[in-house]
């Protein structure tokens, strides 16, 4: 049997629910096809559960620091399998809630795998339920937004097996506390587990194939972050490559080169963190003759592709690998669609946040780049020590660099490492978006006693200004 | 207390205007009614006649001052005692006319500029602002595509960097690339001229007429028409009009076969936005209107649906109040096509410019006997020449042509235009 729609989703994450509910605002019948769990990978294996599993290790390192605070906490201790229970929990909560708001939208929504046909005004998709049960859904729009998933070097032995090499998904139900770990990458995704598991106590190593950790982030920055984190005792390895992996019944051990010359790490576990791919498989998509670059969707940063009909958002249609990014590309989308006046996304509006201890948080371009385009900039620098909130809390540690261009006044970067700068960046993202120049962040009144006073610090330091330091 | 006199808004799109002269002085006893000052705005020259009473305070805003906003308070008047609330304190009178020199019949044709930008503030980011100082880009003149039209980088970057500007249709006076035409570019010797400053109704035509001229893809086509029946048809008409004290002109009737033309071929009476090309349901027709200082298009509504006597008698009163300047806007905005006769100068033919949004312009040259070649015979008969020019955008040769011809038909079978 066939149903008719304005618009099908494929695809129930931070991209996929976002743009149906979009769609049902702006008056569009709409159903969304979802495979798994609603909400993606960001709410039931990314970003959500991390955040989880990172607030218990947060509050017992501060039990382990209590002392500095003036506390006494006797016998701290954790348990692996209720700090996972817990994170699983609020993944569950917040997945039953996106159900809820399809629901209150009237999306219709298709527990079942996509497959998409050639069709008249776009591609029919046809949903296939877990039970067989076929339905064809025919829509004048379809939106893929399929995500991404981890991925793995098979040639490399960079390959999961669900025991003792993990990709993100294994390492947020571990099947046990590993005593070493081995993280091979450095990206936000592999710095958080890495720091969660340090946290908890496990040794840690990361391996990353650049130069330096978080190597997106202003150097400055991942330097800075580096520090800490060797400070907190991990184990960083750059310019290093992971050859292959040995494995025994009970641990596995990684051959890596760095510099001509090869070493032997042994660990417990293994967490794969070496990038993701773009899902892009077994949708019919070369048959319907989709553009695809590598493993992404080629669009023209509002969702359009090179079929009639066929949107694609989020992850899978490319860089940067971000559930905000995915979320604000699926409205563009739909009020492209719909006939309102969209604009693409400007990759230098997109800010990226990694909750590690310390957290990293940036917008724009890094020093570096700012450079080699060209830019004549002022750079203005804040340390967390010169701050009294800051101090109070006991974090000392951390910097707040804003890149200017000298010309103009334009703000084209901000890098943030330290406490809580995940919840401040925002307000340079707000800055970029309206196109303030140096004036407007000047003349703004920051609240004290606040971490966000560096933010106005940094911006007076670019033009040599600043008052606490 | 004091009562606040503002600037008013004469018309719905004004922003700003020219204070011209002020006719009351500081303690004088206003009364309801009295004029207090004349203001002049890109159209037209208005008095602004008093509401409340009492003795003039204070002149904020002298005489001849330009581009006061509207709602700047430009006086005070003591107002009676414990009388609160100063409500609108001063009515607009469409009245007055400005003397101003020089006439001339230019062969075309002005119509309500739509002012979205001339004065109002302008949307921009700091950035923006910044950037456009820096490059010395009038903001004024460029398109914001950001959120409610808001000026951003891009915008500004798109001039200077000259990438086609997306230049609003007013207030762009000089095209980015061209020298300001000061006195000082030019090359006459000082004191072999008298200068005659520009008014608003001059600067209007100046900048809306180079705007189109530059950006609209224009193409004229021209067809001669005789009007030997017509001329017949009139004296016949204007035997029965006068019994009824009107008088048809050979204008009317070109109005009256214009606006049938534009029935019969719809596609002509088109007007192009980047959004989508604008039919327009009715045939509002601008007529051409010389007057003191410049001209101006009044315009005859729905006129398909009207007489010929009808639309006679108001073109007669609609030029009366151009020549008066006492048009209201409403009277001179959005017609849908224009038309312009210069026959009564002799003029044979000529072209006029499109008076933008609009997709058409009739130029109407003198009704003259010429020789004609009828049945392989030399023939007399009285020929008009008229040219059409068409915005390429919205209407293609052929379309330009259907129309052409049907207004011909229409003025050759004269007795069609009664139907």
């Amino acid at each position: 049997m066939a149903e008719n729609f304005d618009l099908v989703v494929i695809g129930g994450g931070p991209g996929g629910y976002v743009a149906a509910i979009r769609a049902a605002q702006l008056g569009m019948k709409t159903a969304l096809v979802e495979r798994e769990h609603l909400g993606g990978i960001c709410l039931n294996w990314g970003c959500i559960p991390t955040k989880a599993l990172l607030a218990s290790a947060d509050i017992y390192e501060k039990m382990n620091h209590a002392a500095a605070f003036g506390l006494s906490v006797q016998g701290a201790s954790f348990d692996l399998g209720k700090i996972v229970e817990r994170s699983r929990g609020v993944s569950k909560q917040l997945s039953t809630g996106v159900g809820f708001l399809l629901k209150k939208n009237k999306v219709t929504v298709f527990d079942a795998t996509a497959k998409l046909v050639k069709g008249i005004d776009a591609p029919k998709v046809i949903a296939i339920a877990k039970d067989g049960k076929q339905t064809e859904i025919i829509a004048k729009n379809v939106i893929l937004a399929t995500g991404a998933r981890a991925r793995t070097i098979p040639q490399a032995g960079l390959e999961p097996d669900g025991n003792l090499i993990w990709t993100y998904k294994e390492a947020l139900v571990p099947n046990t506390m590993p005593k070493r770990l081995l993280v091979i990458g450095s990206g936000a995704i592999g710095i958080e587990f890495a720091s969660f598991f340090k946290a908890l106590g496990a040794e840690v190593t990361v391996v990353e194939a650049l130069d330096r950790v978080m190597p997106v982030e202003d150097k400055e920055i991942s330097d800075f972050a580096a520090k800490q984190f060797k400070k907190r005792g991990m184990n960083i390895l750059t310019s290093a490559n992971v050859k292959g992996l040995k494995k025994t019944a009970n641990e596995v051990t990684a051959t890596i080169e760095i510099g001509g010359k090869a070493q032997e790490i042994t660990a417990d576990r293994v967490i794969l963190a070496v990038g993701i791919v773009g899902n892009v498989e077994n949708l019919g998509l070369e048959e319907l003759g989709v553009k695809i670059d590598r493993t992404h969707i080629v669009t023209d940063g509002m969702g359009t592709t090179n079929v009639k009909g066929l949107h694609a958002i989020g992850d899978v249609a490319g860089a940067p690998w971000l559930a905000h990014k995915a979320s604000h590309e699926g409205i563009s989308c739909v009020e492209k669609i719909a006939g309102k006046h969209a604009h693409p996304i400007d990759p230098r509006k997109v800010p990226g946040c990694t909750y590690a201890t310390p957290q990293v948080a940036s917008v724009g371009l890094t020093e570096a780049k700012a450079k080699e385009l060209g830019y004549e900039i002022r750079v203005g620098r804040f340390p967390f020590v010169g701050n009294g909130k800051a101090i109070a809390l006991g974090e000392p540690e951390g910097l707040v660099k804003t890149v200017f261009d000298a010309k103009t006044g334009e703000l084209l970067g901000a890098h943030m490492v330290g406490a809580e700068v995940t919840e401040m960046i925002q307000g340079y993202v707000v800055a970029m978006g309206l196109e303030t120049t140096e004036v407007q962040l000047m003349d703004t009144i920051f609240p004290h006693p606040t971490l966000s006073e560096m933010m106005h610090e940094s911006v007076l330091d670019a033009y040599g200004r600043a008052v606490h330091i | 207390m004091p009562i606040d006199i503002l600037m008013p808004a004469l018309s719905p799109t004004m922003e700003e205007g020219v204070l011209a002269k002020w006719h009351v002085k500081v303690g004088d006893e206003i009364k309801s009614g009295d004029i207090l000052a004349e203001i002049e705005t890109d159209k037209a020259t208005m008095e602004v006649e008093a509401v409340d009473e009492g003795k003039l305070l204070e002149i904020l805003v002298p005489d001849g001052t330009s581009g006061v906003k509207i709602n700047t308070v430009i006086a005070r008047i003591e107002g009676d005692g414990g009388l609160a609330a100063p409500a609108p304190t001063v009515a607009p009178a469409p009245a007055a006319v400005t003397p101003a020199p020089a006439v001339s019949a230019a062969p075309v044709s002005v119509n309500a500029a739509p002012s979205n930008n001339s004065g109002e503030r302008v949307f921009a980011s700091p950035l923006a602002r910044r950037i456009a100082q820096q490059n010395g880009v009038d903001l004024a003149s460029i398109k914001g595509t950001g959120p409610n039209g808001r000026i951003v980088k891009a915008d500004v970057e798109g001039v200077k960097g000259g990438a086609k500007p997306s230049v609003a249709s007013s207030n762009a006076p000089q095209a980015a690339a061209k020298a300001p035409a000061t006195i000082a570019n030019m090359p006459y010797k000082e004191g072999s001229y008298d200068i005659v400053p520009l008014d608003g109704m001059r600067r209007t035509i100046a900048k809306r007429l180079s705007e189109s001229f530059r950006d609209v893809p224009h193409f004229p086509l021209n067809v001669d028409i005789e009007i030997d029946k017509l001329l017949e048809v009139r004296k016949q008409l204007n035997a029965q009009a006068e019994t009824m004290g009107g008088k048809i002109s050979v204008n009317d009737l070109i109005i009256k076969a214009t606006a049938l033309a534009l029935k019969a071929v719809p596609e002509a009476n088109a007007s192009f936005s980047d959004e989508g090309i604008l039919m327009h349901h009715h045939a509002d027709v601008a007529v051409a209107v010389a007057i003191d200082g410049g001209l101006i298009t009044p315009i005859v509504r729905n006129a398909e649906l009207k007489g010929i006597l009808q639309i006679s008698n108001e073109i007669k009163e609609l030029a009366s109040k151009a020549k008066n300047r006492k048009l209201l806007p409403e009277e001179y905005s959005g017609g849908t096509f224009s038309v312009s006769n210069l026959g009564m100068f002799g003029i044979k033919s000529f072209s006029s410019i499109i008076n933008e949004p609009q997709g058409c312009i009739l130029s109407v040259g003198a009704g003259e006997q010429r020789p004609v070649v009828k049945n392989g015979a030399l023939a007399i008969a009285t020929v008009m020449s008229v040219t059409l020019t068409c915005d390429h955008r919205v209407v293609d040769g052929a379309i330009g042509a259907k129309w052409v011809q049907s207004f011909k038909g229409f003025l050759e079978n004269p007795i069609s235009l009664m139907l």
